[in-house]
């Protein structure tokens, strides 16, 4: 995993996403800009990137707010540089160390009309503020009949292995909210990424828990447009095309896959990988569209592979592609172990587990 | 709703210098002897200090400096301990039998007032008479009364604005029937019919109402707390002068939620009056297996937070206490908590028969004698503001009022299905249109296995 790797990830969000119409999901489509429009860009990496749509999420609306453990200095990721001493102590704050009063407060204030960006310093420790997110936060409006909402609220929160994690900082947890209706799961994969999902998710009207690659934050690096822009939730993108087998993925892992991919290439496999981007509400049809092409599909992730989102994807596919499929829906996922620090190389579900993958589905 | 405008000019705060609560004298010098003399309640407000003897030490102390602040040393070895030699006391007016307590403080409470909260306690306790009879014979899934809380209820909703923000537990409706929820209004929600705001999506009494500013009841016990700093918060930054009144019970404590909310108000100093409805049991657990400490006001002190205990089943006591309360949240941009000790009278709810784990005659005595609604009567008649001929009357109506509404929400029809697939987010996705479509073909295939008063 040399940083020349992730440098090409780059590359990948330079693919022109698919101008796809909207699919009557909740993403403000209509304000979208196109990326490729935008001019200036400037090469930053994804923590920079994330940074710069806080920066605009406060600067366009004065009722947003971004708090969380240790932000006020600019975060231990320093994804919040700057923030504090632009726009003062009062909507860039430090909270207490307590991960349910976080989501909580942060419910309450984006009930109030607010854009509330709370920051929970790592994934792993965001199961104290479950219950606020699971039967809170995501049944709010529902509870109501929309008499209240709290779809101001975005939570941010890197996952994901580092290399030296450990149990606990290095866990995926985002299927276990994949498992909630009313809430959205957005995962981007590279700077320019991150700052538009990350401006869709502050903005759209319901709340959304962001998982930040945290693997990506310095390595990645891309041109990122400058200005202010959104990219569509709910909407997956083909990342590379191909006949031969679909891979779908989300965050820091693509990369790998995408590295896996140009192997396959090497040896005559023509893969299609796609970035789902948001978890829930997906992308279906394009996953679905992708699989009848190929008649093939591979899912991977850092989870655990059992109750894993793969496990959801590809139960979805073969109730929509049965009789396309040429052969079993592959999943290299974690193992199902608490998240191993000397066992990380074992654990981890890299390139050749994937090319492996890739050459038994294609050869079945 | 004159009654909020008129009340609003009722106090002007006195705030002891600080110098002034050190004095340990203090309590005693505040309780001077005024017989009868209904005065404002905020100038009784004493500061519980840490008056253990770190504090004779004084005068040449030493000082550490930590990162929190400088703190005096001391030779001595000496462990907090983990009670004071005396419990708390509680802030009362009336005594149990409806006289002033001589030298009592409290809020003058005009006659026009002091029959409106008397009414809507009588109204809020015929409402859960019927409507738990209602549940018993079948006509309502489910439901759970303020018996014995009515004084909390009402007193508590009286001495707040209605720009003031409630974040509910669930055993409070009778804020809502204060700030003017009609009983059409909450048998719709009983009934869950489509005239309900919660579009018959949740339990009987999960009552909300945006525009009383009463946020939506939810099962789960104490997420409101953290969410009541937050919303406080918001109405810090828009300057409003309005506090956050989140209400909960003494099981509520325990929860963590508990200690992330206080905390968080406290350090974010966001203006909320956290109100704790400790009566005694959080279904068959009594108090005493819940903490061990002196009940929840003095917990108040640990997180910076200025507390106060109050007899619950004291109108006179709880409106006072409460004004006091939000005009502290609201001046000085703080939370305040209010502990008011009570009973829970009822059953926890038409699930649970709490003879089973409690004295029938303990039951039966707060039912009866010690009744904030009998102690608030004996006061007002004495006062010559009531006689029994208005109970009669007053009883009668509202009974009748009340039985009319639910044989109203009766008929009206359930929601369509189409509000089983709303609101789960904004717009309804994709995912969701497909399984609409799903149901309602196997609707159309089975539709003898599904209740024929949902309109599709």
């Amino acid at each position: 995993m040399g940083g020349s790797s992730f440098r090409r990830i780059g590359k990948l969000a330079s693919i022109s996403s698919k101008n796809q119409s909207c699919r009557g999901f909740s993403s403000t489509v209509e304000t979208l800009k196109k990326t490729d429009q935008l001019t200036p860009t400037k090469s930053v990496n994804l923590f920079s990137a994330i940074n710069q749509a806080l920066h605009i999420a406060l600067d366009s609306d004065p009722r947003s707010y971004v708090f969380g453990e240790d932000v006020g200095f600019g975060g231990v990721f320093r994804c919040t540089t700057g923030l504090a001493d632009r726009f003062g102590k009062q909507r860039v704050f430090n909270t207490p160390l307590c991960e349910q009063g976080i989501v909580g407060f942060a419910i309450g204030l984006a009930a109030m009309d607010n854009r509330a960006i709370a920051e929970i310093q790592f994934a792993d420790y965001i199961f104290p503020a479950f219950d606020q997110i699971v039967n809170e936060a995501a049944k709010f409006r529902y509870r109501s009949g929309n008499q209240f909402n709290c779809g101001g609220l975005t939570i941010r929160t890197p996952y994901g292995a580092v290399g030296h994690g450990g149990h606990y900082h290095s866990q995926s947890p985002e299927s276990f909210f994949c498992h909630v209706p009313g809430i959205k799961v957005v995962i981007p994969r590279s700077p320019r990424q991150a700052k538009g999902l990350l401006l869709s998710s502050i903005r759209d009207p319901n709340p959304v828990v962001f998982f930040e690659p945290k693997l990506l934050y310095r390595m990645a690096v891309e041109e990122v447009p400058e200005d202010d822009y959104m990219l569509p939730l709910s909407e997956a993108e083909v990342l590379r095309e191909g006949t031969d087998i679909t891979l779908v993925g989300w965050g820091a892992q693509l990369s790998i896959m995408e590295q896996a991919c140009a192997e396959a290439a090497k040896e005559g496999i023509s893969c299609e990988l796609i970035d789902l981007k948001t978890l829930i509400p997906w992308d279906k049809e394009t996953v679905e569209a992708s699989v009848k092409k190929t008649g093939r599909l591979l899912i991977s992730h850092e989870a655990p592979v059992t109750g894993g989102f793969g496990a959801e994807i590809s139960a979805s596919i073969v109730e929509r592609c049965f009789t396309r499929l040429e052969a079993p829906v592959a999943r290299v996922c974690g193992l199902d172990t608490p998240f191993p620090l000397v066992f990380e190389p074992f654990y981890l579900p890299t390139k050749n587990k994937i090319l492996d993958a890739i050459k038994s589905t294609v050869n079945y | 709703m004159e009654m909020f405008a008129k009340s609003r000019n009722l106090i002007p705060f006195l705030l002891r210098s600080r110098k002034c609560c050190y004095n340990t004298n203090s309590t005693a010098a505040i309780f001077i002897q005024r017989r009868f003399d209904s005065v404002k309640a905020g100038e009784q407000l004493d500061l519980y200090n840490y008056r253990e003897d770190f504090d004779r030490d004084d005068q040449h102390q030493q000082t550490l400096n930590f990162p929190g602040g400088r703190v005096p040393i001391t030779p001595r070895m000496k462990f907090i301990s983990e009670l004071s030699e005396k419990r708390l006391p509680c802030y009362r007016v009336l005594d149990d039998d409806g006289y002033l307590i001589p030298g009592t403080i409290f809020e003058q409470v005009s006659k026009e007032l002091a029959l409106n909260m008397y009414s809507t306690m009588v109204a809020l306790q015929t409402m859960d008479t019927i409507f738990y009879e209602a549940q018993r014979q079948g006509r309502l899934s489910f439901y759970l009364t303020s018996t014995g809380e009515e004084a909390i209820n009402i007193a508590s909703a009286a001495a707040l604005t209605l720009d003031d923000i409630v974040l509910p537990q669930y055993r409070e409706p009778g804020v809502l029937l204060w700030r003017g929820f009609t009983l059409e209004e909450f048998t719709d929600q009983l009934f869950g019919n489509k005239a309900d705001y919660g579009k018959g999506r949740q339990m009987p009494i999960h009552y909300g109402s945006n525009k009383l500013n009463y946020f939506t009841v939810s099962s789960p016990l104490t997420t409101q707390l953290p969410q009541a700093a937050g919303v406080a918060y918001s109405l810090k930054m828009d300057k409003k002068e309005a506090c956050v009144v989140v209400y909960f019970g003494d099981g509520s404590t325990s929860e963590g939620d508990f200690h992330a909310g206080l905390n968080f108000a406290a350090v974010m100093e966001a203006p909320v009056i956290f109100l704790c409805r400790n009566n005694g049991w959080a279904i068959s657990t009594p108090v005493t297996e819940q903490f061990r400490s002196d009940g929840i006001a003095i917990k108040g002190q640990a997180y910076g937070i200025r507390s106060i205990r109050v007899d619950g089943n004291d109108v006179l006591a709880v409106y006072s206490a409460v004004r006091a309360a939000r005009q502290m949240a609201i001046k000085e941009q703080k939370p305040i908590l209010v502990e008011a000790m009570t009973y829970r009278v009822s059953h926890h709810s038409t699930s649970d028969d709490s003879t089973k784990y409690r004295c029938v005659k303990e039951i039966e005595q707060w039912r009866t004698e010690k009744s904030p609604i009998t102690r608030f009567r004996k006061w007002i008649q004495r006062n010559g503001w009531w006689a029994d001929q208005n109970e009669t009357e007053l009883r009668g109506n509202i009974r009748k009022q009340v039985l009319e509404a639910i044989q109203a929400a009766e008929k009206v029809e359930k929601p369509p299905l189409t509000d089983l697939f709303g609101d789960v987010y904004d717009k309804v996705p994709s995912n969701l249109q497909e399984q609409e479509r799903f149901i309602r073909d196997t609707i159309k295939r089975h539709p003898k296995e599904y209740p024929s008063d949902v309109p599709l």
